[in-house]
């Protein structure tokens, strides 16, 4: 194994080569990556840019010798690797610790439940002999900004963001030579995107190590990179680098290419349908008011034979959803809004307060959304939730849209216009776990769309959407909006907001949270 | 809805005695209480272990709310042996199939006694252990293997994710019109369908902490501990007071002739 560091501990940055390189994943057809070609030199600061099915996720893995498919002994099982890819001069995989790997989902990012042990992780792993690891946790959380909190502290506790800065500390104490990214701002508030970013920059500034970082917005790292790679999907004919140079350069030279293929670059807001016309506030049809509302995930708790009210993460909330009208809900991160969502949508229990539907909306069902029966829910309230998995009750993509319809008990004919207009239409056969993200969005949508809901909840629909699936959503809910239904956003993103119009609620931090 | 096993921030006396040493300790004990239905052992233990629970940083109100469950069925369990055991000796309480003799009663007791002196030691335990410290003592000085140990440690922090995730799970089909409420075949479907999705989820979070552990360097031979485990004099004291309480549970049942091995019947 060759040591990322020397003697004192510096880190040494690693090179990349890339020659003919190519992936098919086991099972595949095609493979995932086709005859790369690419030289990284050490110290350099790379955003790898390209649609989605260009393989960046898949060379990052390679990099970080974590590609699955081949067995301990070195055996390929069914997977194909072509061409060679080396960090420094040999392969990844037999250089533990070279490279470090960040993902996307900040929960599996944390390994142990100790903030200090979990940093230790990689150390250990890689034989750090006892007494240099402390120091080295302890340089670490400083670089990431975390060495406010204990050693001790419980990473359950830890935001998003935090999440994400304690994975990167436990890659630096490893000392790596090559810092990988694959989308580490993707499922955080804005607060947590820059919060993560000025870590790795700080952290790079200090160990001059290699990064390489996949990552749809580009604005967030164009001034951290000197040199973007634009990849695309693999084949015979087209080399896997589509375009390669400084920054500015390629943004400029492959912008319309780059906003085509949904790729966020800087200063571009794509074009979405404007509403017909904007309603004066207040003047829809009201359909659902909370009033003095607190709202918690948590259920009562029972000690022994008491029952407790769990206490509340937002209370004195008052909001009215209205006709043809758009709410956007915002506020920092565990202020309680995808919980105030989630409430309002007759999902959770109110801890104390009211949410009551109007007979418009009720049409006999009562008053109180979380008495409602789920058939008599759906038609009156849909909510997408963030992840749309989470709400995939079938196997396929057309009984997925049939599904609400089914229950209940009325005709299918809204489907085929769901399906085109969403264009879901060539999927139909497919399994919706198989689908990619963007298209996954707008399957949890369209599914939702089925049963007819006068009001629409939609929580955080765009985290980690590409520019495209942003836009179409944004014109397919101004439709929506236009033919009177309600529509109720737990946003993060502005300009989603402002491509809605509507009234927006702000809800303020309900208790100090630790920076 | 996540509630940490151990009491966070635990600094009581028996918190800082290595897990393994007071699991021995536990076994010990519960090992003897579980070879004889009488109320003699069990009360001697019961005593001893109510004396030493301050010792794990428990109070009596944290004590049942953690060990309630326990509790009641120990109650329970007390309670039916007494109406339901054979009787003998004087009848105290007849109400048609149900009778309570001196004979019955005492065995109900017994069981009653016996529950709880094995259920407090199990709440005791887990209430001042921290599972990354059993993790390291068992890996380092009981030396199972390392991968199978933080292997399983790490996957323990996703079952916390995981009822998070099912609740959530149980919301979105709620929203699609998927009802947990109903008959009850109804809600079987409903119930599996939700295990189902539960399932896909964990799989995947599963496979990411994979990547991310071998990404960390996980997996190889050698590795080192950042945290050592150590036995120190406080271990001593843990396993000889289990000794001590475990002999003096049998010692008092020999003496007072009330010593019952289950398997030889009463």
């Amino acid at each position: 194994m060759a040591p990322s560091q020397d003697a004192a501990g510096t880190v040494r940055p690693a090179a990349v080569t890339a020659r003919g390189w190519g992936w098919r994943h086991a099972g595949r057809a095609k493979p995932a990556v086709h005859g790369l070609d690419l030289d990284i030199a050490p110290g350099e600061r790379v955003l790898l840019l390209g649609p989605s099915g260009a393989g960046k996720s898949t060379l990052l893995h390679a990099l970080a010798g974590v590609l699955g498919d081949i067995t301990d002994d070195g055996e390929a099982s069914d997977a194909d690797e072509s061409g060679s890819l080396l960090v420094d001069a040999a392969p990844p995989r037999s250089q533990r610790g070279r490279a470090g790997l960040m993902q996307q989902d900040p929960e599996t990012q944390v390994v142990l439940s100790r903030v200090g042990d979990d940093v230790a992780f990689g150390a250990e792993n890689l034989a750090v002999p006892r007494e240099a690891i402390w120091p080295r946790v302890h340089e670490a959380l400083a670089d990431v900004g975390l060495s406010h909190l204990p050693l001790d502290h419980p990473t359950s506790a830890l935001s998003g963001g935090q999440k994400q800065r304690l994975a990167l500390a436990g890659i630096l104490a490893m000392r790596p030579g090559l810092i990988l990214l694959d989308e580490p701002t993707a499922n955080l508030d804005p607060d947590g995107v820059l919060e993560v970013r000025d870590a790795v920059a700080r952290s790079l500034d200090k160990t001059g190590a290699t990064l390489v970082v996949v990552e749809h917005r580009v604005s967030v790292w164009k001034d951290l990179v000197d040199r973007i790679v634009v990849l695309q999907p693999g084949s015979a004919a087209d080399p896997a680098v589509l375009l390669d140079g400084p920054p500015d350069r390629v943004l400029i030279e492959a912008r319309t290419m780059l906003a085509a293929a949904g790729v966020w670059v800087p200063g571009y807001v794509p074009a979405t349908r404007a509403r017909a016309a904007v309603p004066a506030p207040g003047a829809g049809t009201l359909l659902l008011a909370a009033e003095q509302l607190a709202v918690s995930r948590e259920r009562p708790r029972r000690e022994g034979f008491r029952k407790i009210p769990p206490a509340p993460v937002q209370e004195g909330v008052a909001a009215q959803v209205r006709a043809g009208e758009a709410l956007a809900i915002t506020g920092p991160n565990g202020a309680g809004k995808s919980t105030f969502a989630l409430t309002l949508a007759g999902l959770l229990e109110p801890v104390s307060g009211k949410v009551s539907a109007t007979l418009d909306l009720s049409r006999g069902a009562g008053i109180d959304p979380y008495r409602w029966k789920a058939e008599q829910l759906i038609s009156r309230v849909g909510t997408v939730f963030q992840e749309p998995e989470h709400q995939f009750v079938t196997g396929k993509v057309l009984d997925e849209l049939l599904f609400g319809p089914r229950h209940l008990g009325h005709g299918a004919d809204r489907v085929d216009e769901l399906l085109e207009r969403l264009r879901l239409t060539q999927l139909v056969d497919a399994n919706p776990y198989t689908l990619s993200g963007g298209e996954k969005r707008r399957l949890s949508v369209a599914t939702v769309l089925a049963a007819s809901p006068q009001v629409l909840i939609l929580d955080e629909p765009t985290f980690g959407q590409d520019a495209n699936t942003w836009a179409e959503l944004a014109s397919f809910l101004s439709e929506l909006l236009d033919a009177g239904t309600a529509v109720v956003s737990v946003t993060h993103d502005a300009e989603f907001t402002a491509a809605l119009g509507g009234a927006e609620l702000r809800m303020a931090a309900a208790e100090a949270v630790a920076p | 809805m996540r509630q940490e096993l151990m009491l966070s921030g635990n600094r009581a006396l028996l918190a800082r005695a290595n897990p393994l040493s007071k699991f021995a300790a536990v076994l010990l004990i519960t090992g003897v209480l579980a070879l004889s239905i009488d109320w003699v052992s069990a009360s001697v233990a019961l005593a001893f272990e109510l004396l030493l629970f301050p010792l794990a940083g428990l109070t009596l109100s944290l004590l049942w709310q953690r060990g309630w469950p326990l509790i009641l069925a120990a109650a329970v369990g007390g309670w039916s042996t007494s109406i339901l055991a054979p009787d003998s000796g004087r009848i105290l309480l007849d109400a048609g199939i149900w009778t309570m003799s001196e004979g019955s009663l005492q065995l109900g007791i017994g069981f009653l006694l016996r529950g709880f002196a094995i259920a407090l030691p199990a709440v005791l335990l887990m209430s001042c252990t921290d599972p990354t410290d059993l993790a390291d003592a068992l890996a380092q000085k009981a030396r199972l293997p390392h991968r199978f140990v933080l292997g399983t440690l790490a996957a323990m922090r996703l079952v916390g994710l995981m009822a998070e995730e099912w609740q959530t799970i149980g919301m979105a089909r709620r929203a699609r019109g998927v009802g947990a409420r109903g008959s009850v075949g109804q809600r079987v479907k409903a119930t599996l369908g939700q295990s189902f999705g539960l399932l896909v989820q964990a799989i995947r979070r599963a496979s990411r902490l994979a990547v991310t552990m071998e990404a960390r360097g996980f997996g190889g031979g050698s590795r080192t501990w950042a945290r050592e485990s150590t036995f120190s004099v406080l271990d001593l004291w843990v396993v000889s007071g289990g000794v001590l309480v475990a002999g003096l549970a049998l010692f008092a049942a020999l003496s007072a002739h009330t010593w019952n091995m289950v398997w030889l019947g009463s």
